[in-house]
């Protein structure tokens, strides 16, 4: 009962943040922004998770700083473009669309273009009717060469 | 494929090549990224964005018994180095005796921040390997860090006379770099 009660748990156990109630901002409207901003911005020491889940010293800090600029009065987007301005797009968990980033975007559709195409030739490809079959000239003659040879 | 029905023993042979292609071309990218690393690139280093840009606003509350606060204003006239370090960085020790040199030289003054340390600590600390740094700035909440763009200590920035951002080092400086990279730099922004 104890175990199947732990697996219920575990099943419904929701995703686990690093935020701590006594970083939260008292007005919960300003709260929800935060959190809004900071799973946007992926920490920069492990590579892909956001400031939001991340147990890292430095992604904490970011998540109080974000927290005292809209405090501040700062604007999600002031926010955002601050820490780009400090850490460059690298801080950005999705991949703004620009040139340097055309070949993410657009990587699975060429590969499915791709795809695509050699499907549609495989299919074109294949002999629509069957070949015609044999005159009884080239029955007898196969007959010489192969004696006993099955012919269509 | 219009001609298959009339030439069949045709070979097709881009079945062939393309898995080849395909091998070939990753193989072209994984040489190129490893032969990067091997010449120094580091895939865990973010390019940084602030070369070129004046070093950010900060105040710093002083270490006792080190001097003064440390602000922006200390920037202004000289070409400075930035070190971010604190007791609790282990690089930071393996850095340490170069920045110790450095200061002897009296090359250019040395700023240092104490990142997310308790001062008594960051105190036994330079107690223990000696003090390279002009000016000690406390940050206990990244707010400088952050700013400076800082991932991981140590981190250092070559600043110029208008207190402008002109060279970043993550990770330790080695002595190669000092020299080679650093030092004509400094020689440089200081004429």
């Amino acid at each position: 009962m104890k175990t199947l009660a732990l697996l219920i748990f575990l099943v419904f156990a929701g995703a686990a943040y690093a935020v701590e109630p006594r970083e939260m901002l008292q007005d919960p409207a300003l709260e929800a922004r935060a959190r809004e901003v900071s799973q946007q911005l992926r920490c920069v020491v492990c590579q892909n998770e956001t400031i939001d889940e991340s147990d890292a010293e430095i992604a904490r800090d970011m998540r109080l700083l974000l927290r005292a600029r809209i405090l501040a009065g700062d604007s999600n987007e002031d926010v955002i473009a601050f820490l780009v301005s400090r850490y460059g797009d690298y801080v950005l968990l999705k991949p703004r669309f620009m040139a340097s980033t055309y070949l993410l975007w657009f990587g699975p559709f060429i590969v499915l273009a791709i795809g695509a195409f050699v499907v549609y030739r495989r299919l074109r490809g294949t002999p629509a009717a069957a070949p015609a079959p044999l005159t009884p000239e080239e029955k007898a003659a196969l007959e010489e060469l192969a004696p006993g040879e099955r012919t269509p | 494929m219009t001609d298959h029905a009339t030439s069949p023993a045709r070979p097709r042979r881009w079945p062939y090549i393309l898995p080849l292609a395909v091998v070939l071309a990753l193989g072209g990218v994984f040489a190129k990224r490893l032969s990067d690393i091997s010449g120094g690139y580091d895939p865990l280093v973010i390019p940084t964005v602030l070369l070129s840009t004046p070093a950010p606003e900060f105040d710093l509350p002083p270490l006792p018994g080190y001097g003064d606060a440390l602000t922006t204003a200390d920037l202004k006239g000289k070409v400075s180095l930035i070190n971010i370090w604190g007791s609790w960085c282990a690089a930071c020790t393996v850095e340490h005796p170069l920045l110790m040199e450095i200061a002897k030289s009296g090359e250019l003054p040395i700023y240092g921040i104490a990142w997310r340390d308790q001062p008594d600590r960051s105190i036994a600390w330079l107690e223990r390997h000696g003090n390279p740094y002009t000016k000690i700035g406390q940050d206990p909440k990244s707010q400088a860090i952050i700013g400076l763009g800082v991932v991981a200590a140590p981190e250092s920035f070559l600043i110029d006379k208008e207190g402008i951002i002109r060279y970043k080092v993550a990770g330790i400086i080695t002595r190669e770099e000092w020299r080679e990279k650093i030092q004509p730099l400094i020689a440089e922004l200081s004429k």
